[in-house]
């Protein structure tokens, strides 16, 4: 099986948010939540950069560590997915979280967030695959269709690539090779313990 | 001839020019000179390693892009909380099975009289019973986060515990207030009686006459031990309850590491108090004959009241008395 990662060309990215509005789109994600985010670096400065940014799907994920109720499980494809029913939206995943991914609906309720909501790699839920109950929870599950996720798939410059690990860390190497430089592969080694060396 | 030959040289020498310029120039805007790399970010940023930037959303704080430390905090929630409980409440609970098994119950010497003095008002036992049972409920369905998903997730199974644990995360978001307001009124009942003095260093001295038969350290209403546990449950719920309180409203307690920062301190002043008030319950039930009474009913055995809180009885008595002293027929 593949080990599906998310890999960010940040001298690619040009800050347009489409992947943060695509996947708002496809999975009618709540108001006030952005499973995906671009952020700006050194922004207005000299080799300004941004990263577009989401759930890395880490290896030993330290939001399923800490969770009380043992929510998280990976998936064959090394996707970190949660189980929304038996969520009890304590926080601990978003504080545990070095990427901001796991959020909530209700922020502002005394004491009582809602279900945690994070991106799912476009692959859904516990539920059985494209059904509408994984759909309200959990959005789409493009993965079970044998597409990759919508972000890194409609990314106008190819910035953002998403699948195996191998596969995207040969494409990047090549483009860094090719065009003499790279600002690396942001979060690789917080989330998977190792970095892209070119 | 030679003069177009120099003409030559001269467009060749300016053309060699140009493209040597517009080299320099193609190299001044090459991004590989500028461009931020993760490992600069990180090398910049020094102790504090958090990367963050600009983001066009309206949720500002998502502007973090990686913050590592957030794992330190994940490893000890997974593997010194839990360790630090077990011990706290297991030794607690050994230290006092051992104790009970050696000495036994602590027994009332001169037996019970059979007459009773009041200890704690109506009111008083109120404002320990709501403090108590919500303490409870707080501490097993606190404990329940920290160590459940070991002991009874196994047993029950994901969805009946997710079902127990969600209920137990409201008890406990919303018992916090009932034993805020109980902390303020034991507090505001009990924080004369519990002031340190010279007697307590007797007391302690003494080791509260626990370790010798017949020895019996002079106490008012509150001996030093229960002045410990007294601040110590005012202390450790104070704590509780700001850092608690702080958790509750994640948006207006700040950022990630704040919450981090009061969980853990939640997380460890919560197994110190509740290791503490097994031993508190202890001596208050099993562990001391006549001592549940004074929850209970709230009368003690006057005999229990003389041999652990001797100058207590005589102030009772002492207001009790005087205008006895006046009537035909004596007290006792």
């Amino acid at each position: 099986m593949a080990r599906m990662k998310f890999l960010c060309d940040a001298d690619r990215c040009i800050e347009c948010n489409a992947c943060v509005t695509a996947c708002k789109n496809e999975h009618e994600v709540p108001w006030g939540i952005n499973r995906r985010r671009v952020v700006t670096l050194d922004d207005g400065l000299p080799g300004e950069r941004s990263v577009s940014m989401a759930c890395m799907h880490c290896t030993d994920a330290p939001c399923a560590s800490v969770c009380p109720v043992s929510c998280f499980y990976t998936t064959d494809d090394a996707v970190v997915l949660h189980n929304k029913d038996t969520c009890i939206g304590c926080g601990y995943c978003s504080y545990a979280c070095p990427f901001g991914a796991p959020q909530y609906p209700q922020t502002a309720n005394f004491g009582t967030r809602g279900k945690m909501d994070k991106c799912t790699y476009c692959s859904g839920g516990p539920e059985p695959d494209m059904t509408q109950a994984e759909y309200v929870k959990y959005g789409s599950n493009r993965l079970a269709e044998g597409k990759l996720p919508l972000c890194a798939e409609m990314c106008s410059t190819k910035a953002l690539l998403a699948g195996d690990g191998d596969i995207i860390a040969e494409i990047y190497r090549e483009r860094v090779v090719t065009r003499g430089y790279g600002s690396g592969a942001w979060g690789w080694r917080t989330a998977y313990g190792e970095t892209l060396t070119v | 001839m030679a003069h177009q030959l120099t003409r030559f040289f001269a467009v060749l020498a300016l053309s060699l020019g140009l493209v040597l310029t517009g080299m320099t120039a193609q190299a001044q805007v090459n991004p590989t000179a500028s461009s931020v790399t993760e490992d600069s970010m990180f090398e910049a940023l020094g102790t504090s390693d958090t990367v963050s930037g600009r983001v066009s959303i309206p949720n500002k704080t998502a502007g973090t892009l990686i913050k590592p430390d957030n794992k330190d905090w994940a490893a000890f929630q997974r593997g010194a909380l839990p360790l630090i409980f077990v011990v706290a409440l297991g030794g607690m609970l050994v230290l006092l099975a051992a104790f009970y098994l050696i000495k036994g119950r602590v027994r009332v010497e001169h037996g019970m009289s059979g007459r009773t003095i009041e200890r704690f008002s109506a009111v008083e036992r109120f404002a320990h019973w709501t403090l108590s049972s919500t303490f409870i409920i707080l501490a097993l369905s606190g404990l329940n986060l920290v160590i459940g998903r070991s002991v009874i997730l196994p047993l029950v199974g994901e969805a009946a515990y997710g079902t127990l644990t969600a209920w137990g995360k409201l008890a406990h978001n919303f018992l916090a207030w009932p034993f805020m307001v109980a902390l303020v009124l034991i507090v505001v009942f009990w924080v004369a009686h519990n002031i340190p003095n010279k007697l307590d260093l007797v007391w302690i001295k003494q080791g509260g006459g626990l370790f010798k038969k017949g020895m019996h350290p002079p106490a008012k209403k509150f001996n030093a031990g229960q002045k410990v546990i007294f601040w110590c449950v005012v202390g450790g719920g104070v704590a509780l309850s700001f850092t608690g309180y702080m958790m509750l409203f994640p948006v207006q307690a700040g950022t990630p590491s704040d919450w981090q920062l009061y969980q853990t301190i939640h997380g460890l002043v919560a197994a110190g108090l509740t290791a503490i008030i097994i031993a508190h319950i202890y001596i208050g039930s099993v562990g001391m004959e006549g001592a549940f009474d004074a929850m209970a009913s709230g009368q003690v055995d006057e005999n229990w009241a003389r041999e652990h809180h001797s100058l207590w009885v005589e102030e009772v008595k002492g207001r009790t008395d005087a205008p006895a002293a006046g009537r035909t027929h004596p007290a006792e």
